[in-house]
């Protein structure tokens, strides 16, 4: 069984569709092996492929994909990571779910996260942290560490996730995977529970990056139960390129620099990869992104801001978790979020509601929106200099578990990397750059609004070219 | 002792009649079983998006150029942030500092704003007190969740609880002319909410105003908003100050209670709704909502009636605001050769007949469901006004009209009831009579006591069963006494 377990999604798709590899036989080796998790990576597991569909004709044959607990799966337990949500079984299924499920890629289980997506070490979920595959004494990263974790122990061919602020592209840097937060809009965000509505996306957490390229190019286009998605211009090609020639990349130092705190081992990882990368042929020179600094801040106005009346619906009538109150309404709502809610989710509801409160709103969210602005302006102008901007994915490797969680803000400087992106709304990948530690590292990529097929072929010219070997992880 | 002036101004809410609702596919019921119209983004469920309506946003602008108002290239939506169970989302999306329709004018009333948003569920609660304090259960039915909203506003122009009403009814008029909602008060697909303040007449500055909520009625609005003026106006002639707060009107004892002020307490934390793009009103959309706006609304037609027609402003308003006699009306207009030089009924006889009509088939029937045909009535007119009928013998024939239908002409033949004429040897004759009959009275008004004549045409209208004309009857009582024309 185990060799197939080394098969990439894609390489498995493509024996699957010549009929040399039965479909359900992948499915079930995988299955077990999801099963027998002991990284608590999952919040739930298929008992088996969905009969009768004609896999072998499908583009993705049958490869079956794990997705984060927060997309909507009908009549399986969706919960977002959250007690208020235990249980809960929607009556529909989100649209980047279905795409794949249509373009053959079956549900095999739902993966473990940060409640709400808000985290970055999956430490926040209601069901218990994930550990890292690396070493069981770490975090995974988050809010997607269960697909990550997923995805890098072998337990899932490959997995989707959301990203916000950096919860694609850090989970897949920590655990050594391959992780795309696509252009805002690409994917539609419908049954995606939603943490962060202008900043929510759906993207991929791969073993490699040809596998991330084929999931996507069957997740992007316009739904209309999405108002605001877009119709991805043409098909996401498949990455062939062996080279960077003519590719210029911009190293910003604001968030190089000390201002991120980049340890050591990252950064030396970092300065290797950007010299792998000369050596591909691509030039490289820094470049500016004045307002990136404050992107962090911005995005801790903004996301909770939204959350806070995003998750305003969890009020006990309709669904999920109740607590009677006395005879009262407001004690039902009071005692049923109070027990329903871990601690991170409760911070960030009333950092956001103040936000939006009357005579602050416009010193907070409106300034937040306004730094918003000008960090997407600063990309603009960066990319009429450079196809590419490059960074590390995180300024760590996998951390300790519980060495963070008591200090918030330290935990929030895990995205200082990412969060400019997800606030300007455009592209960006994360591919493993290396080892240092013994713990994997990421290397982010972030290019204009639906760049993703240069992008994808960017970074499939740097993974060749690195080599990195995630085996050990799958062991 | 000062006088004092009411200022009010009204909000409006209108449930749009589009077939499906504001952010789903759902379909508008009224009186189905509960929760038999919902779907994942009406019920709030977790990952549900909101999509709009186009058909709401073509209402919503068909509305905004009916009110003269200036429409948005680009509006937003917001989300209005606060927990209630009828609220599955915990937030209404509604439109807030940049609606779809601004400034405009319906008559003698400004319109603020006008702007889209979708309607609450509806609450049950059972137990005593109908409300949701103290009710032993409350049941939420989520069909009425999510239909399209359209809000209202005006300036604070209205002067008097009847103006208000009138002004409402026109407002209601025009909204049923444009076939953009039901505008049923009592069915709730129109509400009304009144601000109103005091002030000392001939003041320019706004007293502290109170808002007014749960008339649904034109006779509770009416009602309400004087009930409020009494209160206001009692207070600040006691020296106390109007405390401005909401207000909730008992219409079964006229009275009005201040809602508990933590139920208004709101912080509505409005932001941009991020799962929705702004809203751009395209020149297609425009051109599309312009050509579906009647030709004429009730306003231009009322003052057409009186401009070109000469009718008065009240028939005018009557038959602009019931549509269906406006109709029936010009329908008549149009069987006695129309509008030109052809046209044989003057339209302000045939106006006076219009609501003889209605009293005698039920005053909310449609003339047109009517035995009367327009032609007919226009012919009756006719009759009348070239004095071939008298009026008291023509109401008789409009009453056989409405019974048998027919042609009046056949009627009046039919029942002897044509005009007795000065031509008719017989009319002098019985004129002669009269004031044979009572010489007293004749003297009188040969004395020049003009009310003595009463008697004297009394006299030979009764003889003619009412088929003489008055006027001439009474020409021909002055003649024979001497008084000349």
């Amino acid at each position: 069984m185990s060799d197939l377990v080394d098969l990439t999604a894609a390489a498995a798709a493509e024996r699957i569709r010549a009929g040399e590899l039965a479909h359900a036989d992948l499915f079930e080796a995988y299955r077990a092996r999801a099963a027998a998790d002991q990284l608590n990576a999952f919040t739930w597991v298929a008992d088996g492929p969905p009969a009768g569909d004609p896999y072998e004709e499908r583009p993705l044959g049958g490869v079956p994909v794990a997705v984060k607990d927060l997309f909507c799966t009908e009549g399986v337990p969706s919960q977002s990571g959250s007690r208020i949500l235990e249980g809960y079984r929607p009556p529909y299924t989100a649209t980047v779910v279905s795409k794949l499920a249509q373009a053959g890629a079956p549900l095999l289980a739902k993966t473990n996260q940060d409640e709400f997506a808000m985290g970055s070490s999956n430490e926040n979920s209601g069901f218990g942290p994930v550990l890292n595959p690396w070493d069981r004494g770490r975090v995974p990263g988050g809010s997607s560490g269960g697909s990550a974790a997923a995805v890098a122990a072998g337990l899932a061919p490959w997995a989707i996730g959301t990203d916000t602020g950096g919860s694609i592209r850090q989970p897949a840097a920590l655990c050594g995977i391959v992780g795309v937060k696509p252009t805002y809009g690409a994917c539609s965000r419908y049954g995606m529970i939603a943490f962060a509505s202008s900043l929510d996306q759906a993207g991929p957490l791969t073993r490699d990056v040809t596998d991330a390229a084929l999931m996507l190019r069957h997740m992007v286009g316009h739904d209309r139960r999405d108002s605001t998605s877009l119709e991805f211009p043409g098909e996401i090609a498949l990455p062939r390129a062996e080279a960077l020639t003519g590719i210029r990349l911009g190293v910003p130092e604001e968030l190089t620099g000390d201002g991120g705190g980049v340890e050591a081992g990252v950064r030396e990882n970092f300065e290797a990869t950007i010299a792998l990368a000369e050596r591909l042929g691509a030039t490289v020179e820094p470049c500016q992104l004045p307002h990136a600094p404050h992107a962090l801040s911005a995005y801790y106005l903004i996301a909770p801001a939204e959350a806070s009346a995003n998750l305003a619906r969890f009020d006990a009538v309709r669904y999920g978790l109740r607590v009677d109150g006395e005879a009262d309404l407001v004690s039902m709502y009071s005692r049923t979020r109070d027990a329903g809610f871990g601690p991170e989710v409760k911070r960030r509801i009333m950092l956001g509601t103040y936000a939006l409160s009357s005579g602050y709103y416009d010193a907070y969210y409106g300034t937040a929106q306004k730094v918003r602005t000008k960090i997407a302006e600063d990309f603009q102008t960066a990319f009429e200099r450079f196809d590419f901007i490059a960074t590390p994915t995180s300024p760590w490797t996998a951390f300790e578990l519980e060495s963070k969680t008591a200090d918030p803000l330290a935990m929030y400087l895990n995205d200082f990397m990412t969060v400019p992106m997800s606030l300007a709304g455009i592209p960006a990948i994360s591919i493993p750059s290396g080892l240092s530690d013994g713990l994997p590292v990421g290397f982010q990529l972030a290019g204009p609004a639906f760049s993703e097929s240069r992008l994808l072929d960017a970074a499939y010219a740097l993974e060749r070219a690195i080599g990195f070997d995630g085996s050990e992880a799958r062991k | 002792m000062t006088v004092y002036e009411p200022v009010i101004g009204l909000e409006i809410h209108v449930q749009l009649s589009t077939r499906t609702k504001m952010f789903c596919g759902c379909e508008l019921s009224f009186n189905d079983p509960p929760n038999t119209h919902t779907c994942p983004v009406c019920l709030g469920l977790p990952g549900a998006l909101p999509v709009v309506n186009e058909r709401a946003i073509h209402y919503g602008i068909m509305i905004g150029l009916a009110l003269g108002c200036e429409i948005a290239e680009r509006s937003l939506f917001h989300r209005k942030n606060y927990f209630y169970p009828d609220l599955p989302k915990g937030y209404q999306i509604s439109q807030y500092d940049v609606p779809l329709c601004l400034g405009g004018r319906l008559g003698d009333v400004r319109i603020h704003r006008v702007h889209l948003e979708e309607d609450a569920a509806k609450l049950n609660h059972l137990g005593t007190s109908g409300r949701i304090h103290g009710s032993d259960r409350s049941w939420v039915d989520f069909n009425r969740g999510g239909t399209p909203l359209v809000e209202i506003v005006t300036e604070p122009d209205l002067r008097s609880p009847e103006q208000a009403r009138e002004w409402l009814a026109l407002l209601r008029t025009t909204l049923r002319q444009l076939g953009v909602s039901d505008v049923n008060m009592e069915e709730g697909s129109l509400r009304v909410d009144a601000n109103v303040s005091v002030r000392p007449a001939g003041s320019t500055e706004l007293g502290t105003k109170t808002e007014l909520k749960n008339m649904n009625s034109f006779r509770f609005l009416e009602r309400g908003v004087k009930a409020e003026i009494e209160r206001q106006t009692g207070l600040l002639e006691a020296g106390e100050p109007v405390v401005q707060e909401t207000m909730h009107y008992d219409p079964a004892t006229d009275t009005l209670t201040p809602l508990r002020s933590k139920e208004e307490a709101h912080d509505y934390r409005y932001f941009p709704e991020p799962d929705l793009v702004p809203l751009l009103a395209t020149e297609e959309m425009m051109a599309g909502a312009r050509a579906a706006l009647p030709a004429e609304l009730p306003l231009e037609r009322a003052a057409r009636f009186e401009r070109e027609l000469g009718l008065n402003p009240d028939t005018a308003w009557l038959f602009a605001s019931r549509t269906e006699l406006g109709d029936y009306f010009e329908r008549a207009l149009a069987a006695a050769g129309g509008n030109g030089e052809q046209r044989q009924v003057d339209p302000v006889e045939l106006s006076n007949w219009i609501p003889q009509l209605v009293e005698r088939i039920g005053s909310d029937s449609d003339p047109a469901g009517s035995n009367v045909a327009p032609e007919s009535l226009a012919a009756l007119a006719t009759m009348v006004k070239s004095k071939e009928v008298s009026r008291d013998a023509a109401r008789e024939v409009l009453t056989l009209l409405v019974q048998e239908g027919g042609d009046p002409r056949a009627i009046v033949e039919r029942e002897g009831l044509g005009a007795i004429t000065a031509g008719d040897d017989g009319l002098g004759e019985l004129v002669d009579r009269a004031i044979a009959s009572d010489p007293a009275a004749a003297e009188q008004v040969r004395s020049g006591n003009m009310k003595a004549i009463g008697p004297l045409v009394g006299y030979v209208m009764r003889e003619t069963k009412g088929r003489a004309d008055g006027g001439e009857v009474t020409r021909l009582v002055r003649e024979r006494l001497g008084l000349g024309r």
